[in-house]
């Protein structure tokens, strides 16, 4: 019959037009600026660069390899090398980067800069809130804006972070491993070239 | 009563006050503007009042960031309408592309003209004053058809053709099914059908068999008159963009909204006059309340009716839509001119009522049942997803 | 000699002529539809409602919808060029033209309805048309609404989808039937 689900379906709408009335569970949406649904941890939308410690300027990680600047599909990073060196987190001096721009309004979020970073050093955020007057000046984050602590990175993505910090305690073992062995070999051709020394001495 | 004999002596001291010359111009200037002035309001209104009620069907709140919940969004849309840049294409024909708007506000306004909103208060009381509202409607037609051809844009051309063919078809049964009013009337004029509704609401016409289901196929005819959803097809925004309106911005694309909504206020308020007793109280003791409230409060009604469909039904595709004209509305309408017949036969009494409401009965779930067989559309086969019996 | 229908007179012709002259198809069409809208204005003027509005809807609502829409199935509304001067075609245009003139005005002024004198009580036309028409004239009518209905039968016989008979082998392209959707 011509007519029957017409009727059905007009009753469900009416009843959600009265039910939103009085069932607050109905209401799906939030009043966005006042309210805000709480952000899931694996929410990721632009990059951000992360530095240890204190001090964005000496504890940033990123060493300027420039990986992440020629992978990057849409070409929205640009960086240009400082002529100085600065030690990083294993006492090695690094290169570090003079400008480090990404233009948020070409980025498209795809990760893949995070993906290919050799140094965790770049990361995804979860801010949106970017919206500007100009295209051109509010949109290009330069280095002081993108440069955020690691303990922000916990903050965001917990799970993540700790996964990161596990891998760079590993590299840090693995250095100081690397380190002591250099150390005891060297010890130990020291040593034996003390005692070659000493024994041609004595046979002398 | 008061109350129209209070606007009546004020018009016509104001007439007085014009020289003699331009009174009857003055004259006519007065009866139109409380009509462009209050359908205006409403539209404002109306635009508000859709998108609020669209929101809580689908379990939003709607607008609610202009004024309090939202009252003043309607200014705001208007400033930024008004505001922005007018374009008119480059290889468009700037007169057609200029007047289309105009006319279509012209005949969607003119329609209006002979709607009583009280005893004595029409603006021109015609004596074909039904068929009047429908030729001045066949205009929107032509000024669809020139908006959409002096667009030079595909899809304008695309949906003036689709609203033409879908305006042309739905005439018919919108016509055929105010016929029965007017058998029963016994006029063309609209304020003589009013009249033979008063008395309550028992008198309308709305309570007889046939004017039941031609109430409903009136409805129906309406919404497809107008471009509402569900047959909003010739301006369907995910295939045509915005159909004939799509090269018009700004002030233009106002008035054709305008047009599109006093359109849909002027076809309420004949259904309101054909079917629901026009400016008449639904009951005796009411009627000390003047009568353009009534017929204002019918209006409304109807136009939130027409809401809660738009919030309901997705869109006909154009061969449903025309299936849907020719195979079920014109047939329906026809037999209720055939129910129509036999209730004036009988002199409106109880036997006329029942075989009328036989005969209308035994033709919609006949026919129905007749379409749906020889259609051959059986309920939807899920073959992956889940039965929705089991659910329910 | 009345002001109102002067100017009504002078727009219907002058859109009648612009309907002939114009190059652009579609602005032809706009210009016969203003003329028949000047044809209505002028029984309006001479209080004929009913046919005024009739006049409106059939001429106005319908026959030029019916054009624009056979124009753009056909021509797409292009400019026409006609170079050709032919003289022939002139000289038989003016002729037809001027014997249906003289045709038409031999009737008028042999006509009876010379003599009527316009109705005063212009209330009662519609009423007088609708008792006439049921009454003096049902069986013309009656003929008219047979006629329509042949011609609408005939309409939709030429549009119904053909179906494939026995023998044929060609697929039945454009089916608005739809089997079980499966989604």
């Amino acid at each position: 019959m011509i007519g029957k689900g017409i009727a059905k379906g007009m009753v469900e709408t009416a009843r959600n037009l009265v039910g939103s009335y009085h069932e607050s569970e109905r209401m799906v949406t939030v009043e966005y600026p006042e309210q805000k649904i709480p952000a899931k941890e694996s929410a990721r939308n632009f990059p951000f660069l992360v530095y240890d410690g204190d001090d964005w300027q000496t504890g940033l990680r990123c060493v300027s390899c420039q990986i992440c600047e020629k992978e990057c599909p849409p070409q929205c990073i640009y960086i240009e090398k400082d002529t100085e060196k600065k030690p990083d987190f294993l006492g090695k001096p690094q290169f570090q980067p003079k400008i480090f721009d990404i233009d948020v309004s070409v980025c498209m979020g795809c990760q893949i800069c995070v993906e290919v970073c050799p140094f965790e050093s770049i990361r995804m955020d979860r801010e949106f809130e970017y919206a500007g007057t100009d295209r051109f000046n509010d949109m290009l984050f330069t280095k002081e804006n993108l440069a955020k602590s690691n303990s922000y990175y916990h903050q965001i993505h917990p799970t993540e972070a700790t996964e990161t910090d596990g891998i760079r305690e590993d590299k840090r073992q693995a250095h100081l491993l690397k380190e002591r062995a250099k150390a005891e070999k060297l010890a130990k051709a020291k040593k034996e070239a003390m005692e070659k020394k000493a024994g041609a001495s004595s046979t002398d | 009563m008061w109350f129209e004999e209070l606007l009546i002596s004020i018009k016509a001291s104001m007439v007085l006050l014009a020289p003699e010359m331009v009174r009857p111009l003055v004259s006519a200037l007065l009866s139109s503007m409380p009509i462009l002035m209050s359908f205006g309001g409403l539209f404002a209104m109306v635009t508000l009042l859709e998108r609020k009620m669209l929101g809580r069907i689908q379990n939003r709140l709607g607008p609610n960031r202009v004024g309090p919940f939202g009252l003043f969004q309607p200014v705001a849309d208007g400033i930024k309408m008004l505001t922005k840049e007018d374009i008119v294409p480059h290889s468009a024909d700037h007169l057609i592309h200029f007047l289309a708007p105009l006319i279509l506000l012209v005949s969607a306004m003119l329609g209006l003209s002979v709607i009583p909103f009280g005893q004595k208060l029409v603006a021109v009381e015609l004596e074909a004053g039904i068929l009047f509202f429908f030729a001045v409607g066949g205009a929107a037609e032509l000024a669809v058809f020139m908006a959409g051809w002096s667009s030079r844009n595909k899809y304008a051309l695309l949906g003036a053709l689709r609203a033409i063919a879908q305006m042309i078809s739905y005439e018919i049964p919108l016509i055929l099914s105010s016929i029965g009013v007017l058998m029963a009337a016994g006029s063309l004029s609209l304020v003589e059908v009013v009249q033979a509704q008063a008395g309550g609401m028992h008198a309308w016409y709305i309570w007889t068999p046939w004017g039941f289901l031609g109430c409903i196929l009136f409805l129906i005819a309406t919404l497809a008159e107008v471009n509402r959803s569900p047959f909003d097809i010739p301006e369907a925004e995910s295939e045509l963009i915005a159909g004939h309106m799509t090269e018009y911005s700004g002030f233009k694309y106002a008035v054709f909204f305008l047009a599109e909504f006093v359109a849909m206020f002027a076809m309420c308020a004949l259904t309101a006059t054909l079917f629901l007793g026009g400016y008449h109280a639904p009951l005796p003791i009411l009627s000390f309340i003047p009568g353009p409230f009534w017929l204002f409060l019918k209006l409304i009604l109807l136009v939130l009716l027409f809401i809660w469909i738009r919030g309901t039904m997705p869109r006909l595709r154009a061969d449903q839509l025309m299936e849907f004209a020719w195979k079920f509305m014109l047939p329906m309408s026809m037999a209720n001119l055939v129910a129509t017949g036999l209730w004036i036969a009988l002199d409106g009494g109880v036997l006329g009522w029942i075989l009328s409401a036989i005969l209308n009965g035994a033709a919609y779930f006949g026919w129905s049942h007749l379409l749906s067989r020889a259609s051959g559309v059986k309920p939807r086969v899920y073959q992956y997803a889940d039965d929705p019996q089991t659910h329910a | 000699m009345n002001l109102l229908l002067t100017i009504i007179a002078l727009i219907t012709l002058a859109s009648a002529v612009a309907a002939i002259c114009l190059r652009n198809l579609v602005h032809c069409v706009l210009c016969l539809t203003l003329s028949f809208a000047g044809i209505a204005l002028t029984y309006l003027e001479l209080s004929a409602e009913f046919v005024g509005f009739a006049q409106v809807m059939v001429y106005i609502g319908a026959v030029t919808i019916l054009v624009l829409f056979a124009l753009l199935m056909t021509r797409g509304g292009k400019e026409l060029h006609l170079r050709s001067w032919n003289p022939g075609h002139w000289l038989t245009g003016l002729g037809a033209g001027l014997g249906t003139l003289g045709v038409l005005l031999v009737g008028i002024f042999h006509s009876k309805l010379r003599e009527v004198t316009p109705l005063d009580t212009k209330d009662e036309s519609v009423h007088a048309l609708g008792n006439s028409l049921l009454d003096t004239y049902v069986l013309p009518m009656e003929a008219l609404a047979v006629l329509l209905t042949v011609a609408l039968i005939g309409a939709a016989l030429l549009a119904m989808p053909e179906r494939s008979r026995p023998g044929q082998t060609f697929r039945k392209v454009s089916s608005t039937k739809e089997g079980p959707v499966k989604d």
